[in-house]
């Protein structure tokens, strides 16, 4: 199996391969010459951005998004300002500074998200530069100002802007800077020709690198390595200095013999490796610097960059996707020619029997003789992992497998779990999907965050087809994606096909979450910010009647006031008891009163209807009404009365006001009933007058009428006694009280039986312009000449006055 | 007449569009259900639609017989069925009931319910709670707007007060919003939008969000402003006694859907005439506006030109008596008609507002407005109520008195209630709880209550129940300012001076001189200043949500502004605002939920 090896390079005691991911898809015509570019770890998309041609503003640069594979995932014209730098955040969201500190943030397929801002001094003094940094606390931004300060967000889902110090003796633009995690906080290290500081929180402090060459006069490049445990400087005499980042040990140095100022360095260096070894990037060359005085020289046909993993570093060029690394353990000790590792011979082991050969069974043998067998075959499972090719993947599987025949006891989850895992990573790594992770950064990475990965890039089958497959539980896994993916559709169609408005979508979204959560959530922490459509409330209202419990659906409308009034105006007219439970829930005696009066119109029968008034009224007492229990209670009382009255006499009252039921009695004569109703009832005295009044006029009972206006002083005047005569007319009768009315009223009495002079007599009498304007007014200039001009007389003496 | 002619005023939009809109979409869907069909009606829709598609459109798309939905069992021997109907629950659940009867029956039919102005998924839930779900189809007729008259627009949607306002459902916003949007679509974009009014806002956003989705249209624009204002912004104007031509018919008649129907003792003959009220009716349209005293004048004096019209006959040669009775004659017939009927209508108003009764009731409402003599007022209440004067009118006169006094006095509060039971029943203690909740007639709440109140509130203090709070807090707030805003904008003219009704100085005429309607004061005054800017006191008192928006920058000789009351208007706030257009040299149209006389339909 020689040609494993063909591409691997000795670097001290370690080899270094170059695999080659992927022949790029797309079509770049300039390659990324005068690009930015940024491309997120562990295998994520590419967004690059033609340079801004600052002399002519109105060309608009378009951002375009690639999977690893170079296939497009979204394109737009860039409109807002000038980008100084393009990052990725750990949830694949694209983050644009802008020179002004504004960031904008995109999903993975170029959808706007928000966009927030640095801050008022970068604003200011602009972005010199900046970096996107991935700390334990999300994604980070760390921006130089043009007055060369440092500003940094460690945590752009929790923006606190941070003001770094000042770094001393900084004049212009630091030769380079990086950002660093350590103790729980983001630092930034500024190199300052030789001179290097650590700027944390409150302090700026200056650090010299153990061992450094003495010849550098200036540090032109650093980068820190993915775990942010080690750092590499590169000085202006072409050496390069590794150590640990908190720099208190070298590691090694190497001079590269080159002194242009490089484009790019990052670190090589595979997790529990031996040796440190970086990358360095110049125009057309790519050197990798180990511990030793060799490098490994490999030259560069384009514009590339370089994007460090976990356990190595991915060269992206106008053309190709490569993947350098150290050469795993496991894989060295398998495929380095003439190795005797048991890896290697189980390999050999099975290619014989494969070929039928006895010498099978020598190497059996062999490793079985060292009792290494169970050794060998978890090498080979583990170099599987390690490699790229599912062809080497499947010969090492196989190799296992064949030794794994000779063991007993041997647990078979390793292998299985190798396989399934590889299963999948092929499955991503597929050109069209184009997710080229290593077995390490799976693992580092989760499958959960892979599905989520998936998702974000709309790949809901093959999501949902990991999830089964690796088996991972039901919630974490199908229902997820499920929801997502209904989710987008929903909204997809809700865009699509009917005039909702985008706030509605929440509420769809909500209903979703609803339906596969089985949570009541808050809905009113939306309502502040939109306006649902009832459409949409009725629907998550509906669903959640049949899913919750009853108390718990009620709790859940006590705080949705749209969703409760909705509800409400539903049962009013389908499920009238619910209504009722839904006022005791909330303890709304006044409303459940108010309710039984209404039920109590619906009864016919009195017993129910006075059975219905009786609850209102202990309704209304409970909310402390005791008008209306009052006013119910007489309600009952005078129900019991019409009703006996009703069986005693044959009069149609039951369902009468009080009023009209006076009315009734009065007019079949039974005064009696009435002047009881009268006193029981406290009815006032002056509806009681008017109410007999008006019955004795109907009844034309002027004698009676008389008598009655003799019994007392009328609480209603005398008024009403002359109208009331004259509606029936009956002017002799209506004359007979025109003297007992109030002065204030004798014109009108008098106008209201025709007496004109009567009134006129009384108009001058009182001196009041506007009756003697009233009366004036219904004379007529031909029969009542002198009237009208004592009239005028007298109103002239009283308008002089 | 001055109102025959209009300065150099602004054309009107054509709004028959509208109606053909409308027209073609009813036609499509009735054509989705092809072969005979049984047409069925909500009782509501009858008049507009009339004013849409007359009998003979729909018989010529195969409609059978009409019938109005009574929510009773129906006879029809049609094998098809179409329902066309608000989208209401009862009515539903009457035509699920009826397709569950014909199941029983096993009787196959096909049903069909047309949906307007849209669908609410409710409706659709009580179908799939019938178990009809599957045996009919639904479908949306988007019937938004029906001009009732060159200048006035309406949803025709009498529940939209009682709904958002009443019972804080708010599914009647995305119909006005839609309303708008349709308008916009048709006629052009509004270059500014204000507005006053929480539903109005809402209102706005809904419309805004549907001008975001669709694409925007160049066109010429024929709105310049539209103006959203919420009913309970302003309550006081509706429920004062109106004494313009056009609100006395609707205060005696009810207008309909710009319909009225005069009873036999108006028209004297044996039957009831259906007139249709609009600026086609040349009498009418000069009187609609005028001082009912004016009214009487005015038709004598245009009968009597109908006379010399008439007249003109005598002495024609046979040409000229040709060329009469083929241009002219049909045309005075007509006119001698409407005069009739008109006639007869102002002397039935006469008849019954000239009565003392009216005179007392029309200054106890003015002194209301003014603030004087508030205890011969309830006195007066008193007795109108005692008497059993009228049942309306006694509500509407204690909301009244209610809303400008900010609420009655513990005792004058229970004992007029309790007065109004023992007249009316205490079915009317629901009327009054609603009325209550509306802010249109409240109890003054003693210091010492409202502390316990708050203390209350504040206990349900936590992020949950904010929504809960603002309500609360915005009930509390309601508190009328009547009285302070009265006399920031000079709603009540200074009494004594002598107010010539013939010649309206402002719009104060349409309450005789004594009260310039809120609602129409505050669109004045915001197209004034253009904006809501030195009005920041009298929004403030009205409860805030003010809003004004600059659509379109492009400053255009267009005057016409759209003015939408959220809840209905009354016909003495439109002669105020046609007043308002002449003297602005601007055109108003009104767009109207809902034409309502009072609306204290509890």
């Amino acid at each position: 199996m020689a040609f494993v090896t063909a591409n691997w390079n000795p670097l001290g005691d370690a080899f270094y391969r170059k695999i080659e991911l992927y022949e790029m898809g797309w079509n770049l015509k300039d390659g990324l010459r005068d690009c930015l570019v940024a491309a997120a770890p562990y295998g994520g998309p590419i967004a690059l951005l033609k340079a801004h041609n600052r002399c002519s503003p109105s060309a608009r640069p378009q951002l375009e998004i690639f999977s690893s594979s170079g296939l497009p995932l979204a394109s737009f014209p860039w409109k807002s300002g000038v980008v100084k730098q393009l990052g990725w955040t750990v949830s694949d969201d694209l983050l644009c500074v802008q020179e002004d500190g504004t960031v904008l943030v995109y999903d993975l397929l170029g959808g706007f998200k928000r966009h927030f801002s640095m801050g008022n001094e970068v604003s200011q003094s602009q972005v010199l530069e900046t970096k996107i940094f991935h700390s334990p606390y999300g994604t980070g931004v760390a921006i130089l100002t043009g007055a060369l300060r440092f500003t940094l967000a460690t945590n752009i889902d929790d923006i606190k802007l941070r003001r770094l110090p000042e770094v001393p003796g900084l004049q212009g633009a630091p030769s380079c800077w990086a950002v660093l995690t350590q103790d729980r906080q983001s630092k930034v290290l500024v190199a300052n020709g030789s001179h290097l500081f650590v700027l944390d929180n409150t302090a700026c402090t200056p650090v010299t690198p153990p061992g450094l060459s003495p010849q550098a006069s200036s540090i032109v490049h650093m980068c820190v390595s993915f775990s942010y445990k080690y750092l590499a400087l590169l000085t202006d005499s072409g050496h390069v200095w590794m150590g640990t980042s908190n720099l208190k040990e070298k590691l090694s140095e190497v001079d590269t013999k080159i002194k242009a100022p490089p484009k790019q360095m990052a670190w090589c260096r595979r997790p529990k490796s031996q040796q440190p070894s970086a990358v360095v990037m110049w125009d057309g060359l790519l050197l990798v610097v180990g511990e030793c005085k060799e490098t490994i020289q490999y030259h560069l046909d384009d514009d590339s960059i370089l994007v460090p993993e976990l356990d190595g570093v991915r060269i992206i060029s106008g053309t190709h996707h490569e993947l350098l690394q150290e050469v795993p353990g496991a894989c060295e000790e398998i495929f380095k020619i003439a190795s005797m590792a048991p890896g290697a011979l189980l390999l050999e082991a099975h290619k014989e029997y494969e070929k039928e050969s006895q010498k099978a069974d020598e190497y059996l043998r062999e490793i079985k003789e060292q009792s290494l067998l169970s050794e060998a075959v978890r090498q080979c499972v583990e170099a599987a992992g390690h490699e790229h090719e599912p062809e080497t993947q499947k010969t090492l599987l196989r190799a296992a497998s064949f030794g794994k025949c000779f063991l007993s006891n041997f647990p078979p989850e390793q292998f299985v779990s190798m396989c399934r895992d590889l299963r999948v990573l092929n499955a991503v790594r597929d050109y069209t999907v184009g997710i080229p992770l290593s077995h390490t950064q799976f693992k580092q990475m989760t499958i959960q965050v892979l599905i989520d990965r998936l998702v974000y890039r709309k790949l809901y089958p093959l999501a949902i087809e990991v999830c089964r497959y690796l088996k991972t539980p039901e919630y974490q896994g199908v229902s997820r994606v499920l929801k997502y993916w209904a989710c987008y559709k929903v909204c997809v169609c809700v865009y699509l096909f009917t005039p909702l408005l985008y706030s509605n979508i929440l509420y769809f979204v909500l209903f979703l979450q609803l339906l596969f959560n089985k949570v009541a959530l808050n809905l009113s922490k939306l309502t502040p910010y939109c306006m649902p459509s009832c459409m949409l409330v009725y629907t998550v209202v509906m669903y959640l009647k049949n899913e919750l419990n009853r108390g718990d659906f009620f709790m859940m409308l006590r705080n949705q006031p749209v969703a409760l009034s909705l509800y409400k105006q539903f049962c009013k007219h389908q499920e009238q008891d619910t209504l009722k439970d839904l006022f005791n829930q909330d303890d709304d005696h006044e409303e459940l009163g108010n309710f039984y009066v209404k039920a109590s119109y619906k009864e016919q029968r009195l017993e129910a209807r006075i059975a219905h008034l009786q609850s209102a009224v202990d309704e209304y007492y409970k909310a402390k009404n005791e008008f209306s229990a009052k006013t119910t209670e007489d309600e009952m009382r005078l129900l019991r009365f019409q009703r006996k009255l009703e069986e005693e006499k044959g009069e149609q009252l039951v369902g009468f006001s009080l009023h009209d039921t006076m009315t009734t009695l009065l007019s079949v004569g039974l005064h009696k009933h009435a002047e009881q109703l009268y006193k029981d009832f406290r009815v006032p005295d002056k509806r009681f007058w008017w109410l007999r009044l008006k019955a004795l006029a109907e009844k034309e009972d002027w004698e009676e009428l008389e008598k009655f206006s003799k019994s007392k002083k009328s609480p209603i005047g005398y008024l009403p006694f002359v109208e009331v005569c004259i509606k029936h007319h009956n002017k002799y009768e209506a004359r007979k009280y025109v003297s007992k009315v109030t002065l204030e009223q004798k014109v009108k009495a008098h106008l209201a039986v025709g007496d004109v002079e009567g009134a006129a007599e009384a108009a001058i009498e009182r001196r009041n312009e506007s009756e003697i304007g009233t009366v004036l007014s219904r004379c007529s200039a031909t029969t009542d000449h002198l009237l009208v001009e004592r009239l005028n007389r007298a109103k002239a003496t009283v308008a002089k006055k | 007449m001055a109102h025959t002619e209009w300065r150099d005023a602004p054309e009107l939009p054509d709004f028959s569009l509208l109606k053909r809109l409308a027209r073609d979409q009813l036609i499509f869907l009735l054509e989705q259900l092809p072969g005979k069909k049984d047409l069925f009606i909500d009782a509501d829709l009858m008049s507009p639609l009339d004013r849409i598609a007359n009998v003979t459109i729909l018989k010529q798309h195969e409609v059978d017989k009409l019938y109005k939905v009574e929510l009773k069992p129906i006879v029809s021997s049609s094998d098809q069925l179409c329902f066309l109907i608000r989208p209401r629950i009862q009515t539903v659940k009457w035509i699920s009931d009826l397709v569950n009867a014909d199941k029983v029956a096993g009787r196959f039919r096909r049903y069909k319910i047309i949906f307007t102005p849209q669908k609410f998924y409710a409706c659709e839930t009580v179908l799939e709670e019938q178990g009809v779900y599957g045996d009919v189809t639904t479908d949306e007729w988007n019937f938004y707007i029906l001009p009732l008259d060159d200048d006035i627009l309406s949803l025709e949607l009498p529940e939209f007060f009682r709904d958002n306002f009443l019972e804080g459902d708010q599914r009647w916003v995305t119909t006005a919003g839609s309303a708008l949007h349709l308008l916009q679509s048709v006629y052009g974009s509004f270059s500014k939008v204000y507005g006053i009014g929480r539903c109005a806002k809402m209102v706005y956003e809904s419309w805004r969000e549907l001008m975001e989705e669709g694409e925007q249209r160049t066109r010429q624009p024929e709105f310049a402003k539209v103006f959203l204002v919420d009913r309970d912004v302003d309550f006081v104007t509706p429920l004062c006694s109106q004494v313009v031509y056009e609100g006395l018919v609707d205060d005696l008649f009810r207008i309909k859907c710009g319909t009225v129907e005069l009873g036999p003792d108006v028209t004297s003959s044996d039957k009831s005439i259906k007139v249709m009220l609009n600026s086609q009716d040349k009498v009418f349209s000069e009187i609609r506006n005028e001082h009912f005293s004016n009214v009487f004048g005015f038709l004598s004096q245009k009968a009597k030109n109908l006379q010399t019209a008439y007249d003109k006959r005598r002495g024609m040669d046979i040409q000229q008596m040709k060329a009469f009775v083929s241009d002219e004659l049909k045309g005075l017939k007509q006119e001698h008609r409407l005069l009739s009927l008109h006639i007869g209508a102002s002397e039935s108003m006469m008849k019954k507002k000239t009565k003392q009764d009216f005179q007392e009731l029309l200054k106890t409402e003015h002194s209301l407005l003014e603030g004087f003599e508030i205890r011969e007022c309830i006195t007066y209440i008193e007795e109108h109520i005692n008497r059993q004067v009228s049942m309306i009118d006694s509500l509407r006169l204690l909301c009244l008195l209610s809303i400008t006094e900010n609420g009655l006095l513990s005792k004058d509060y229970r004992s007029l209630k309790a007065q109004y039971l023992q007249s009316y029943g205490i079915k009317h203690l629901l009327t009054f709880a609603n009325l209550r909740q509306l802010g249109l007639l409240e109890e003054q709440q003693a210091g010492e209550t409202l502390t316990v109140m708050e203390s209350k509130v504040g206990k349900l203090v936590n992020d949950k129940t904010v929504g809960k709070l603002t309500d609360a807090f915005s009930s509390l707030a309601k508190k009328s300012n009547f009285r302070a805003l009265s006399k920031r904008l000079a709603l009540v003219p200074k009494s004594g001076e002598e107010y010539d009704l013939r010649v309206p100085r402002d719009m104060a005429y349409v309450f005789s001189g004594a009260y310039i309607p809120l609602s129409c004061k505050l669109i004045e005054q915001v197209l004034e200043r253009d904006g809501w800017t030195g009005l920041e006191e009298v929004t403030r008192m009205l409860n805030g949500q003010e809003f004004a928006v600059t659509a379109r920058n492009k400053t255009d000789a267009q005057r016409i502004v759209l003015v939408m009351f959220l809840g209905g208007c009354t016909f003495s706030e439109i002669s105020a605002l046609r007043f308002l257009g002449k003297e602005r040299d601007a055109y108003y149209v009104k767009q109207i939920e809902y034409m309502v006389n009072i609306k204290l339909s509890i």
